[in-house]
């Protein structure tokens, strides 16, 4: 008999877990976590106030561990779905090593853990939005659209806009209206960014029977949908400007970096073959974090003239 | 009689490293519990202080 037979899938017929915490920290879904992690601490250094720096640190680790439990609960819903596309197959729960169950429960005790820490410790607004993005996400994203409708990460990207506004609230209380163009900026990005996924991981998602835009709509009309989007959010990248959340050491890169995603828009509409949609989802990323970074540094500047005018 | 060693070997290899592993979570587990600690004590001092 080979080692292979002694493989037991996650806690397998002995009912012992035979994972690791490598295992469970995959579950997190640690790439996106590190998306929302900075978003969500540049919402709160961009928010009017101050905060503690104990509680602040309190109120992104609240945001990230929430962001990884979503992440847990979704590989536990889609573990069917995860068998079959080639980015996921070796993830921990088809590949055996965690059983779904386990996956769940450590998905519900952290986004409850991370809820009643962030209402505890920072405010309950705070602790509401993110219950509310945990929920959406796994509720309305993973559950309702994904599985559904073409227009599954147009509506499910909500989900991942909310971090800012969390951190937002964390220092405020409420949700203003800066929160809102911040939550604004990370929802029209997310259709170009996934659909440019989608458009060079178009067969695993027709394999799985998720109703991407590629998939169901063909590849035309998702390229015509992200010029869109990326034409859309040039001016929704300015009005954090507008609204007085930051000035031009963020208004200006982010209108520069805006034109840049459009040009790799553009240059995937031109392109038949996959590498300008590779190249445009590897810059939607590089996006993301540079325009919160200008975000974070502007926010940095704008204080420093506070403390010395 | 090979195939019999051979076979237990492979169940004793299995048994360990299922065991090095619930060994690593354990001590994951403690790591996290212990952070929780020291986070809530912090915390509470912080928010007795006065802040938030």
């Amino acid at each position: 008999m080979t080692e292979a037979a002694y493989r037991l899938p996650g806690s397998g017929q002995s009912g012992v877990c035979t994972a690791g915490p490598a295992d469970f920290l995959v579950l997190l879904k640690p790439r996106v976590m590190s998306l929302v992690v900075f978003t969500g601490f540049a919402g709160l250094l961009a928010a009017p106030g101050s905060l503690h720096p104990v509680l602040a640190v309190v109120a992104v680790l609240c945001i990230a561990i929430g962001s990884g439990a979503a992440g847990a609960i979704n590989m536990w819903y889609d573990r069917d779905i995860d068998a079959i596309m080639t980015r996921t197959a070796a993830r921990p729960i088809p590949q055996g090593r965690i059983a779904p169950g386990n996956a769940l429960g450590f998905g519900v005790v952290l986004s409850v853990g991370s809820v009643m820490v962030m209402g505890l410790a920072v405010n309950y607004v705070a602790a509401g939005l993110l219950a509310l993005a945990i929920l959406f996400y796994v509720f309305i994203y993973t559950i309702w659209l994904k599985r559904r409708t073409p227009q599954n990460i147009v509506i499910g990207g909500a989900a991942g806009a909310f971090p800012p506004m969390i951190g937002w609230a964390a220092v405020t209380g409420d949700v203003g209206l800066g929160a809102l163009t911040l939550f604004a900026v990370i929802f029209f990005w997310t259709p170009p960014h996934f659909w440019a996924l989608a458009l060079f991981r178009n067969g695993d998602y027709e394999k799985a029977g998720v109703p991407m835009l590629p998939v169901v709509a063909g590849p035309v009309e998702t390229k015509k949908q992200i010029i869109l989007y990326t034409v859309l959010l040039i001016p929704l990248a300015l009005t954090p400007v507008w609204v007085g959340v930051a000035g031009w050491y963020y208004g200006v890169p982010a209108f520069v970096l805006s034109v840049a995603f459009l040009g790799f828009a553009l240059a995937v509409w031109k392109d038949d073959s996959d590498r300008a949609a590779k190249r445009m989802f590897g810059f939607s990323i590089l996006y993301l974090f540079a325009v919160f970074t200008f975000l974070i540094v502007d926010t940095a500047v704008l204080d420093a003239f506070k403390v010395t005018g | 009689m090979s195939d019999k060693m051979t076979d237990n070997n492979d169940k004793r290899r299995y048994v360990s490293e299922v065991h090095r592993r619930q060994n690593s979570k354990n001590y994951a587990m403690l790591a996290v519990l212990g952070a929780l600690v020291v986070l809530f004590y912090v915390v509470a001092i912080v928010r007795i202080g006065g802040a938030g």
